[in-house]
């Protein structure tokens, strides 16, 4: 029997689903008007009769304070109008599809049967009961209602009276007849395998099995294409590059991993080897850090795709060394602008709006389900990521000292712990590194993943434990590829043979390819010597973790896999790891030819400063950063939100890794695809300068800095695209070495294009650059917020005429300019001073100066502190060609900051930065009485060019997102 | 002087017991973390605490409404030991999750003829971590034994105390059961939004039982029990405090059982 338990708020209750539906309905422009009925429930099967479900309804299932409900039996053909309301409107049902994750009817069918109901199976379903325009009900389904990616919609009456439980499998060995294929044979073998596998690459496979003298099977090819995948090997930046004439062999080892190298601090732990890099925090710990895209599942699925970003890149975490534990994330998202009108959106792609509002969901429920703060992020907006949003999600992991490193060893078991496998992600690995169509979405469905956050943090809870108890050699997680890269990676050096059909399944009828490259979420792998099996057995059975011996590590340098018995692949780990031919690619760079850009002279820039405020990249991202739990696990001791009304802009939030010291880690980003767009050299060496300065801004020691690398680019089969991609690395490995500030993980995410109509479209070349800086004492650290009234404002560093990807300059539409550039010598000076001064305690409130340059900083402290400030730019030190009124309040020079000093403490200050060009701007200011703070800066010509009441200005900064 | 001991039950999802550890040991107790699996196992080992505590997070990933599974767990094979611990003198702290764990099992506001109650979705409709300024009403609950307001943060998506009706609430209010309220900034209480940041009825951030020694809370304590976890300490002019102001609730606590 299956009865439908529909939920609804009670009578008298407001419908604020329904509600906020409508809302949205009217926003992204789906006429209405719309009244709309949202009903939760489950679907519940079994020889359960009604007044059991009944029983069970008000026992466990509804909220009898504001919830009423309903029991409908299912296949009753009913379902129409039952709520009797005559109006003739139509009910729409939403379930997941069959073999979604589905975490809430898994623990409703846990608990019903520990209860003692006879249940067989339980799914949630949604119900709408619409009353609106019927010929644009399909557009609302479409946009708001569903996503048919992962969910199943149906209109009317449900269709069926029992629950699939999925089919039996039955075996049979799949061989592809590669030997005999000729090159067109090969190509199309690639493609309708969905395996991205390239000609060359076909071909060696080939090769290789033609001396075996076999064919291969189906799941040794899918072995191979997802060990080989861009999105695992990374073959485009680890591949040969002709570039101007010359050959880089290999453009990470000679551009990143170069500078880390050279630098040879005594302070790296692990760099570049495992899935997180790591570096010395104190005597008795380490901490780590990786920051993972998860580009194209969130362009189909918003919600799922960001939130397996952030529970896979935890998984990087905890499986970094012998395991670390998270205690931060970030995320930074960049999107199309969220106002493109609807009609202007191609076939396949979602909306903006809808998409940024799933990427934050996404990190949200799984983040604060974890239970670890995200404290520091970004929003960039481009409408060059119309077709491919980035969704960046990191994780800070601490371990303590001597746990960094992992070696499997003979004999080892292979355990799988945590969730079960089922169809979820097949092909991950080779979707995310091929282009999107518009097909994307429906070809790719099983790409997306849905994430369980409460099975990873068990998960956590017993690798912790099990670490601690030293039941395990080695740790990595289920990423992308599943058993087949985690086995295939922990294996490498030595050799492993595993028996597919103990995989613990979700349903029926996988075969042994699927059970094998499944990228079903929250599983890790550990190899466990067998006498500390049954110790983890009992631990993990303590914590209600299901752990599977999958087989054993083997000293035969093959990958044998087994499905009963019968081998169904038989890889050499060598070929397998170093068997794929090198890619070998040509790049070209032809720089922007240099346009002067002619800025504006105006008698008032208030105007322009308030568009800039309101601008996506500047605007108070308060709307996203309050659904996350900053402050979980007790260690966020700066804030992503600073000031006298928590809602100011921070430069970095600085958290405590280990409970009871005084040491802390400030987490820090920069981004700016503007400038990529012009002079990726540039634009990276910015996004470098940017993101160490908002470290140094609360109080990070500069020489304890570490960086990550996440290049997100267009087809790198282009040369044009390639060769700025090249430049990019070059800016790093340039950069790195200056600031002396090792890069010590990354990951590269290319051909983020979309094609549609035979033409593509890219995104902009976009570098995201995170870091973590040590924060000796954070007692000293210092916020954003204007303070008190009287203090000193100081800006520091030199201001150029650098306008080029400018905020400003993109505001009016300006083309041209020259890009700032970074001088590293200064910057590196001026960070050391910085830190000196805070250090020092000479520092009430610090600031760094970024998109839209001295206005928009001073704007954001007076925003933050709710005072007024005035200031001069006659005082701020620059080069004579910017000596004019727009260029000193809007150029992004990079290396500057601005100060807020005690008038004692100016003296004291100055000493400290000596040679280092300063210039006393101006003071902080109170209110007059009865009226508000003023922001007010005083031109060349001492006449003011920027007034306005600090409110105003605040009110532009925040009415963008007030979503 | 005795030291009291606490218990800190852990379950799938919990998430918050490693800081709530802390706090009870800052405030002078003895604490252990337990598995909920192990007390159904062996429910004879509450016996040897006086202060239980429900910490925060998402047990069982609020699956079926927040707090709802580790309730029906505990109500099903614990609901008569926890009244028989409260009964002997032990005192009963749920936070948070603890706190939605608490009052779906009946245990809050308790008493008979209390009517039910829930904590339903903020009026927001999301999920919001934010700061907020409390009143307690100190005297009947040994959590509240404090006069002063204090600001805590809250981070939840289901927080808005609500029960049949609003003089079922009014009627707990009158008999000081509701001890911390949601306040605006000249200490006054409120519903509303921001500074009562779920919309609860009766400005209700605490609740206790009638005999006082069930507590349960939305906002975090444990989150405030250094001067630096406050999101304005780099504002301050002057020493810092010595401690956070949440660290007052654990304090009551163990100054009760000395």
């Amino acid at each position: 029997m299956l009865w439908h338990l529909e939920i609804r708020p009670a009578p008298g209750r407001p419908d604020l689903a329904g509600l906020r539906l409508a809302h949205e309905a009217a926003d992204i422009g789906i006429a209405g008007p719309w009244h709309l009925a949202v009903s939760r429930g489950f679907l519940i099967e079994g020889p359960l009769g009604r007044d059991a479900v009944d029983r069970a309804a008000r026992q466990v299932l509804v909220d009898p304070v504001v919830e009423a409900y309903a029991i409908h039996p299912g296949g009753d053909g009913q379902g129409g109008d039952r709520h009797g309301n005559g109006s003739g409107g139509a009910v729409v049902h939403v379930l997941p599809k069959a073999g979604v994750t589905d975490p809430e009817a898994e623990s409703a069918l846990g608990l019903l049967r520990d209860l003692g109901y006879e249940v067989v199976e339980v799914r949630t379903i949604r119900t709408y009961h619409i009353d609106g325009p019927a010929e644009e009900r399909r557009r609302l389904i479409d946009r708001l209602l569903a996503n048919e990616a992962v969910e199943q919609v149906i209109v009317g009456p449900l269709p069926f009276d029992h629950l699939g439980q999925g089919h039996d499998y039955d075996f049979r060995l799949v061989t592809i007849p590669i030997r005999s294929m000729d090159d067109r044979g090969l190509v199309e073998a690639s493609r309708a395998g969905q395996l991205s596998l390239s000609l060359a690459e076909m071909k060696a496979i080939q090769a290789h099995f033609t001396a075996l003298g076999r064919d291969p099977t189906d799941c040794e090819l899918e072995t191979l294409a997802q060990t080989w995948s861009e999105h695992c090997s990374h073959k485009t930046l680890k591949g040969r590059i002709e570039f101007e004439g010359r050959t880089i062999d290999n453009l990470l080892k000679q551009t990143i991993f170069e500078a880390t190298r050279s630098l040879d601090l005594d302070w790296l732990v692990s760099v570049f080897s495992d899935n997180a890099g790591v570096v010395r925090f104190d005597d008795e710990f380490d901490v780590c850090f990786k920051v993972e895209t998860h580009n194209h599942p969130s362009a189909i699925d918003p919600y799922g795709g960001s939130n397996t970003g952030i529970g896979g890149v935890i998984r990087d975490a905890l499986g970094t060394g012998l395991g670390s534990r998270p205690i931060c994330n970030t995320d930074v998202f960049c999107v199309a602008p969220t106002d493109m009108p609807p009609e202007q959106i191609p076939a396949g792609v979602l909306h903006p709006r809808r998409v940024l509002k799933g990427v934050v969901a996404g990190v949200r429920d799984y983040g604060n389900r974890m239970g670890i703060p995200t404290v520091n992020g970004a929003l960039a907006v481009d409408p060059g990521y119309l077709a491919n949003p980035l969704v960046f999600c990191g994780t800070v992991g601490v371990i303590p000292r001597g746990m960094a490193f992992k070696k499997v060893e003979p004999g080892d078991r292979i355990i799988a712990i945590g969730g079960r496998t089922g169809r979820d992600g097949i092909h991950g690995a080779t979707f995310s590194s091929l282009e999107l169509t518009s097909e994307s979405e429906s070809i790719s469905g099983g790409a997306v993943q849905i994430g369980n956050a409460i099975t990873e943090k068990m998960v956590q809870d017993v690798v912790i434990q099990a670490r601690d108890r030293g039941l395990f050699h080695a740790i990595t997680d289920c990423g992308a590829g599943g058993f087949s890269s985690a086995v295939g990676e922990m294996g490498e050096k030595l050799g492993a043979a595993v028996d597919l059909e103990r995989a613990p399944l979700k349903y029926r009828g996988l075969s042994y390819t699927e059970i094998w490259i499944s990228e079903a979420q929250e599983r890790m792998v550990l190899a466990v010597p067998p006498e500390s099996w049954p110790e983890l057995r009992r631990l993990c059975e303590a914590e209600h973790v299901e752990a599977t011996d999958l087989g054993e590590f083997v000293p035969t340098g093959r990958l044998t896999l087994r499905y009963h018995g019968e081998v169904v692949a038989d890889l050499s780990m060598e070929f397998l790891h170093d068997g794929r031919p090198a890619v070998v690619r040509s790049a070209t760079f032809t720089p922007m030819p240099a346009v002067p850009l002619e800025a504006p002279i105006k008698a008032d820039y208030t105007g322009d400063l308030m568009a800039l405020l309101g601008h996506w990249d500047v605007c108070s991202k308060e709307w996203i950063v309050r659904q996350y739990d900053h402050e979980v696990q007790g260690r966020t001791v700066v804030k992503p939100l600073v000031g006298i009304h928590d809602d100011g802009p921070g430069d970095a939030s600085v958290i405590l890794p280990v409970r009871g010291s005084n040491r802390g880690l400030a987490v820090s980003c920069g981004i700016n695809p503007r400038y990529g767009r012009l002079d990726p050299y540039a634009m990276a060496a910015c996004v470098i300068d940017e993101a160490i300065r908002n470290c140094v801004a609360v109080g990070a020691d500069p020489g304890r800095i570490a960086l990550l690398d996440n290049f997100c680019w267009g087809s790198t089969d282009r040369p044009e695209t390639l060769g700025s991609l090249v430049l990019a690395a070059r800016a790093c490995h340039d950069l790195s070495l200056a600031y002396r500030a090792p890069f010590i993980s990354g990951k590269d995410s290319l051909n983020n294009e979309y094609s549609h109509d035979g033409k593509s479209l890219a995104i902009p070349p976009t570098l995201l650059i995170s870091a973590i800086g040590q924060v000796p004492d954070v007692r000293r650290c210092v916020t954003m917020d204007l303070k008190e009234p009287g203090n000193v404002l100081v800006i520091v560093g030199t201001t150029l005429d650098e306008l080029g990807g400018s905020l400003w300059a993109h505001t009016l539409g300006m083309e041209g300019g020259a890009v700032p550039g970074v001088d590293p010598e200064a910057g590196a000076a001026i960070f050391r001073a910085i830190h000196e001064a805070i250090c020092r305690g000479l520092i009430r409130s610090c600031h760094d100066l970024s998109e839209g340059g001295l206005a928009v900083a001073l704007a954001e402290m007076a925003i933050a502190g709710g005072l007024g400030a005035s200031a001069s730019l006659r005082d701020v030190p620059c080069d004579d060609s910017a000596a004019k009124d727009g260029v000193l309040l809007f150029s992004e020079s990079p290396s500057r900051f601005l100060l807020e000093v005690r008038p004692a403490d100016y003296d004291a200050l100055a000493a400290l930065l000596g040679v280092i060009p300063m210039g006393r701007l101006g003071e902080v200011r109170g209110a007059a009485p009865g009226e508000s703070p003023r922001l007010s800066i005083a031109g060349l010509d001492r006449i003011p060019v920027v007034d306005a009441p600090v409110p105003d200005l605040k009110d532009a900064w925040q009415r963008t997102l007030k979503w | 002087m005795s030291t009291p001991r606490a218990i800190v039950l852990r379950a799938p999802g919990t998430n918050c017991d490693e800081e709530t550890v802390a706090a009870w040991q800052l405030a002078g107790a003895d604490v252990e973390t337990w598995h909920v699996g192990r007390l159904l196992e062996e429910p004879a080992g509450l016996d040897r605490f006086q202060i239980l505590t429900i910490p925060g997070g998402f047990s069982y990933g609020d699956d079926l409404g927040a707090g709802r599974i580790l309730a029906t767990r505990l109500g099903h094979a614990l609901g008569d030991s926890l009244h028989r611990f409260r009964d002997r003198g032990g005192l009963i702290a749920g936070i948070c999750n603890g706190f939605q764990v608490l009052v779906r099992c009946g245990l809050l506001p308790g008493g008979a003829g209390e009517g039910r109650a829930t904590l339903t979705n903020n009026d927001s409709g999301r999920f919001e971590a934010r700061w907020v300024r409390l009143v307690p009403s100190p005297g009947l609950s040994p959590f509240i034994a404090f006069r002063e307001p204090i600001e805590l943060p809250v981070a939840h998506g289901e927080g808005k105390f609500l029960m049949a009706d609003d003089a079922a609430v009014d009627g707990l209010d009158a008999r000081g059961q509701i001890v911390l309220k949601y306040a605006d900034d000249r200490g006054i209480p409120t519903r509303d939004y921001p500074d009562n940041p779920n919309g609860s009825a009766g400005a209700a951030a605490a609740v206790c039982d009638p005999t006082g020694r069930i507590f349960g809370l939305m906002p975090h304590p444990e989150r405030h029990v250094r001067a630096i976890d406050h999101p304005r300490w780099t504002r301050h002019v002057g020493d810092l405090p010595k401690e956070g102001q949440g660290l007052q609730i654990f304090r009551g606590a163990v100054d009760a059982l000395r």
